[in-house]
């Protein structure tokens, strides 16, 4: 049990890498990494593909990364149409990449592709956490 | 010239409409009919059905079995097909392989979506799950935001505008006017879509294909029985599949779509032609920038050249490669499982030289991309006459 806290609407409960939700109500974002391959995944997982490894470690996600894409959304799925406009993007970090929402004080902000974003833990007013993106400068 | 092993014999469509007033079993009958009348085949032919759609748009489970008998065809096996948007090529690829085999001599390829069962925003909540259901629907993800992402990294890299992604809404118009089983025949004007709503930025609402309900068939045969039953048999000449990453943070990179990219690789290398070898192509264009990627993907353009083919209207009736001259998804409409059907019955309509309005001059081989999820499943059909 745990997962069931991530994002704004989970729909998964239970899940080997649970912990990413201990992490981030330490305030802390992690992914895993396979020491035998020097790979490092997101999302997080505890099989690796590459050498079958069933336990992989957990590694802080660096400080920054850089903008792939993004989108303003302004039509939203059934369950997320309190939450709009919302952003969402796509980071590099440089070696793996991962989704997620810039933060909504960014909303009418000068957004560009390629900006560096740092990693932030939000919650949500329902008790929901997740990882967001903000920008670094 | 085409290894003649695997024709198609019979195609069918329904109309694609917003609210089709039926069942999905008398949905399916539509295109069934349609498909078995231009065959010419009584229905003891068909030695097996393949039904393409994706779940979670109406009630019924195993809707294979149901649609079986509906259509007469049991004692035939049947069973169900599911790659999102791809469905019905990934049927139609499972079809070739079973005639390849001589498991099968005929075989029905069904694709439907039912889709006015539920609301809109139900159908986006749906479609968002099509993706990484634990690490991205959590964040309210739906099908515009991911190909917006798609085109905001194409603005980003290429200098790609609007009005580029606006030029194949108008183009799509042009040719859905004359689609009489298009659910959107209004012309629409480059001014239209530039004043329409964002849906999910850069993406406007006429950047985007209309939900539908609709349904499509074809039927596909062995050498031997396509030429004791039709005139005019469309072979298979290469059958392309990939798939990239579901997750968006997994892909390496999002200047295209790689699952398109390899699919057409694979269908060019078996059909044993390159990119100008095509006389006329269907394209997944359930969004204005899909369609820019696919001439990316399919070498019609070099990367990050996609616009000017449109901007130069190459893609036209009278371009060098016309696509989507049958109005595409923006103007048909996209019942997610009927889709890829829809695009080969256009396709062997060309090369039969019985498309009528929109025949494209000579058509001798044409190609079919269609595509599942945001570029998830990627699969390329090349068909000759």
């Amino acid at each position: 049990m745990g997962f069931e806290k991530f994002g704004r609407k989970s729909f998964t409960a239970i899940t080997k890498v649970g912990e990413y939700v201990d992490k981030l109500e330490s305030g802390q974002v992690f992914t895993t990494h396979c020491p035998k391959c020097n790979k490092t995944y997101f999302p997080p997982r505890m099989d690796c593909p590459g050498c079958l490894s069933g336990s992989l470690e957990w590694v802080k996600v660096p400080d920054t990364g850089k903008l792939v894409s993004f989108t303003n959304v302004k039509y939203a799925p059934t369950g997320f149409e309190g939450d709009l406009p919302y952003l969402l993007a796509v980071v590099d970090f440089d070696g793996f990449r991962m989704f997620g929402r810039l933060v909504s004080s960014m909303q009418g902000t000068d957004i560009k592709v390629g900006m560096t974003v740092k990693p932030v833990v939000v919650s949500y007013e329902n008790g929901q956490i997740a990882h967001e993106f903000v920008a670094a400068e | 010239m085409p290894d003649k092993d695997v024709a198609v014999i019979g195609v069918g469509q329904s109309a694609f409409v917003r609210g089709y007033p039926g069942g999905i079993r008398e949905l399916c009958f539509e295109a069934y009919r349609e498909a078995m009348q231009d065959a010419g085949i009584p229905s003891k032919e068909i030695k097996a059905l393949i039904v393409c759609c994706a779940p979670e748009y109406d009630k019924q489970r195993s809707p294979s079995s149901l649609i079986d008998e509906y259509l007469g065809l049991t004692p035939a096996p049947a069973f169900m097909v599911e790659s999102l948007c791809s469905s019905s090529t990934t049927g139609f690829a499972i079809a070739y392989s079973f005639i390849k085999s001589g498991l099968y001599d005929v075989v029905c390829v069904l694709g439907f979506q039912k889709m006015s069962e539920i609301t809109s925003q139900d159908v986006q909540e749906r479609m968002g799950r099509g993706a990484d259901v634990m690490w991205e629907s959590p964040y309210g993800t739906s099908m515009p935001a991911y190909y917006a992402m798609y085109a905001q990294a194409h603005f980003a890299n290429f200098g790609t505008k609007p009005d580029d992604l606006a030029l194949v809404r108008v183009k799509a118009s042009t040719y859905g006017q004359l689609n009489e089983k298009a659910v959107y025949r209004k012309k629409v004007t480059f001014e239209q879509v530039m004043e329409s709503g964002l849906v999910s930025s850069p993406l406007k609402v006429m950047d985007c294909c209309a939900n539908a309900d609709g349904s499509s068939c074809v039927i596909l045969a062995s050498a031997d029985r396509a030429k004791e039953f039709s005139k005019k048999p469309v072979w298979v000449m290469g059958v392309g599949q990939s798939n990239a990453p579901m997750n968006l943070a997994s892909r390496e990179h999002m200047r295209g779509l790689e699952c398109a990219r390899i699919a057409g690789e694979k269908a060019y290398a078996m059909a044993g032609v390159g990119p100008h070898d095509i006389d006329v192509a269907e394209v997944h264009d359930c969004f204005t920038i899909a369609e820019i990627l696919a001439y990316e993907a399919l070498g019609f353009a070099k990367p990050g050249e996609g616009p000017q083919l449109i901007r130069d209207k190459e893609t036209y009736l009278e371009g060098k490669i016309p696509v989507n001259v049958d109005g595409g998804l923006l103007s048909k409409g996209h019942p997610i499982g009927a889709t890829g059907g829809s695009q080969l019955r256009t396709i062997v309509m060309q090369l039969r030289g019985e498309a009528g309005a929109i025949q494209a001059p000579n058509a001798e081989i044409g190609l079919v991309h269609n595509i599942g999820g945001v570029g998830i499943y990627g699969n390329v059909i090349i068909l000759g006459r």
